[in-house]
């Protein structure tokens, strides 16, 4: 690297940069935040919803599926898995019910999760909020 | 033992180097376990299903890549900072607790369901789990910021009561940064799309962010030790790669933020900067063979070199270009969440951040065992060790872009076809990777095996 630039300049730009870019991004981030209540329709996040969160994260399905494109790519997306059966928040939970306890021989299977009348309900609603999100139009197709 | 250690504390690094690569070869372990069960649907059903073993691969990763920079940290800092470490005891405590906490998690994971450890670890007082790469039991995530702000003592009174050389100073800020932004992993709001987009402020601004600083700084201590360059040469690339990684790094967390339910915005602006994102990596490659072609003396330790000049050149093709391959929005619409974001994440993980640790332990642990430099024959070992993990890991990204980019035009063109008549036709990409994977294992037992070559001694000063 050239002698005209020294490393005190190196070490402004280095300082500067970083601090005017972290000042930008905690700017968008203010007001991303403030612009979400319409784009997540959180007034429908009810208490079932809050109840499918959990049981969505204490059961890690995170770890094979997708949601909004996040997680593992084992497993279907599900953000709009609701979509997807039909909006039908029954066929969703009929799947999840319907999970052999020992697998499919040679084929990937989702675990028997033994979830309780309320747990399904919330993850069904859960899901259905999710579907309901603003994605600007993610994904591409209902395949997910 | 006999040691060539400046400094007798910088030997306090041996222990978390060690098992950073024990749990390394897990890590790998289970990454095989997950390559068998994309071919073998049932392989292990139920008693280790995909997402226990994913969950695994990736914390194992995360805990040892830790293991290897505090390691990185204590062995350098002392030597920088041309002081003893301000407390070696307090170093190997934090060792065996954060060791001890690890491997208490990853049984969690593996003998009791989740949803059984979330009950027992307390999930329901504040509940963090069952989120990608943060599903360590809330409990775990308060151990870790112990350990972190310890450590971050440790070295800070050390860094601050010494001499202040640039790669101390960004080292810590690195160091600082990764245990500031964890703290996000606490925030888990009932609302899902705050919690992805906060979710972000660990996962991207680790990687993408003050990870970068911490592999930037290790690359250029050995690089000064390696090569005999002047500081001043150096410490202005290093200046000027940080800035790099920053300026576009900070700005690029807006690539997460096109299909989550943020604001459109973040399309433009998440594309711009994080297409930038290769510039520091390929600044880091040009860092590396610049600074090895103009080098002042020739270091016994040629494998170190070759790590720190493969680090450079798979971070760039890993986190650069297949990063940008799919970061703009109009492209990453079609692939986002497909297995091209798999391709990607091993790459840029093994380029970056792997190879660095690698680098890093290359360089240090046969000073603290004693030699400047490993016989001609553990570092000939250990140079295939580095062709074969790399090679295969290419291979594996490669064979997953290919799965990727099939995936997307099945399932994702038009009416589209089903996830799973897709992974159907996938098959022989994965079996193509599981391949490539056993070749990365057979790497790492090479690995392995050149650190109990001892004979030849003459070659050592």
């Amino acid at each position: 690297m050239s002698e005209k630039f020294t490393k005190g300049m190196a070490r402004n730009i280095y300082f500067g940069g970083s601090v005017f870019f972290i000042f930008v991004f905690l700017a968008l981030s203010y007001d991303t935040v403030q612009r979400l209540p319409e784009r997540d329709h959180r007034e429908n996040i009810t208490e079932s919803v809050v109840l499918g969160k959990k049981v969505w994260e204490e059961n890690n399905c995170i770890g094979c599926h997708t949601l909004l494109g996040e997680g593992a790519y084992f497993a279907p997306e599900l953000g709009n898995v609701y979509t997807r059966f039909g909006n039908s928040k029954e066929a969703v939970k009929a799947f999840i019910k319907s999970r052999p306890k020992n697998g499919i021989p040679g084929r990937r299977s989702m675990p028997q999760f033994n979830l309780t009348d309320e747990e399904l309900d919330g993850i069904a609603d859960f899901l259905k909020w999710s579907s309901e999100i603003n994605t600007a139009n993610w994904p591409p197709n209902i395949q997910g | 033992m006999t040691t060539l250690v400046k400094y007798q504390s910088q030997l306090v690094a041996k222990p978390y180097f060690i098992a950073a690569i024990g749990l390394f070869i897990g890590q790998i372990l289970f990454g095989l376990i997950m390559g068998l069960q994309y071919v073998w649907g049932d392989f292990l059903f139920p008693e280790i299903p995909f997402n226990v073993a994913r969950m695994v691969h990736t914390n194992l990763l995360i805990v040892w890549l830790l293991f290897g920079f505090f390691g990185a940290a204590y062995y350098l800092v002392p030597e920088e900072a041309e002081r003893e470490l301000y407390s070696p005891k307090l170093a190997i405590a934090l060792f065996w607790i954060f060791l001890v906490a690890g491997a208490l998690t990853i049984l969690g994971y593996l003998l009791v369901p989740y949803a059984t450890l979330a009950e027992i670890t307390g999930n329901n007082l504040l509940p963090t789990m069952g989120r990608e790469f943060l599903e360590q039991p809330t409990i775990t995530k308060i151990g870790i910021v112990i350990v972190a702000l310890g450590f971050l003592f440790n070295i800070g009174m050390t860094v601050l009561g010494g001499r202040k050389t640039v790669v101390n100073i960004i080292l810590l800020t690195g160091l600082v940064g990764l245990a500031v932004m964890f703290l996000f992993s606490f925030y888990n709001p009932e609302n899902l799309v705050l919690d992805k987009m906060f979710w972000w402020w660990v996962v991207h601004l680790w990687v993408e962010g003050v990870w970068e600083l911490i592999l930037a700084a290790i690359m250029a201590y050995v690089l000064i030790k390696t090569t005999g360059i002047d500081r001043e040469v150096i410490d202005k690339w290093l200046y000027i790669i940080v800035a790099a990684a920053l300026i576009t790094g900070i700005l690029g967390t807006g690539h997460h933020y096109y299909f989550i339910g943020t604001p459109e915005y973040w399309q433009p602006i998440g594309g711009i900067f994080s297409a930038m994102e290769p510039i520091p990596f390929f600044m880091m490659t040009l860092f590396a063979f610049n600074m090895v072609n103009k080098r002042r003396r020739d270091h016994p330790n040629k494998a170190t070199v070759l790590w720190a000049m493969g680090t450079g050149v798979l971070a760039f093709l890993g986190a650069g270009v297949w990063g940008f391959m799919h970061t703009l929005a109009p492209i990453n619409y079609y692939t986002h969440g497909t297995q091209i974001t798999a391709a990607h994440g091993h790459m840029a993980f093994y380029g970056a951040y792997v190879m660095i640790v690698l680098t890093i332990i290359s360089y240090a642990m046969p000073i603290m065992r004693g030699r400047e430099a490993n016989c001609q024959k553990a570092q000939t070992v250990e140079m295939w060790s580095f062709w074969l993990m790399s090679v295969s890991m290419v291979f594996i990204t490669l064979f997953l872009t290919g799965a990727g980019i099939l995936q997307v035009w099945l399932q994702r063109m038009g009416e589209g076809q089903s996830f799973m008549d897709v992974q159907d036709q996938l098959q022989i990409f994965y079996w193509l990777r599981m391949l490539a994977g056993t070749v990365f294992m057979i790497g790492l037992a090479v690995y392995i095996w050149s650190f109990f070559i001892t004979e030849d001694q003459t070659e050592n000063s």
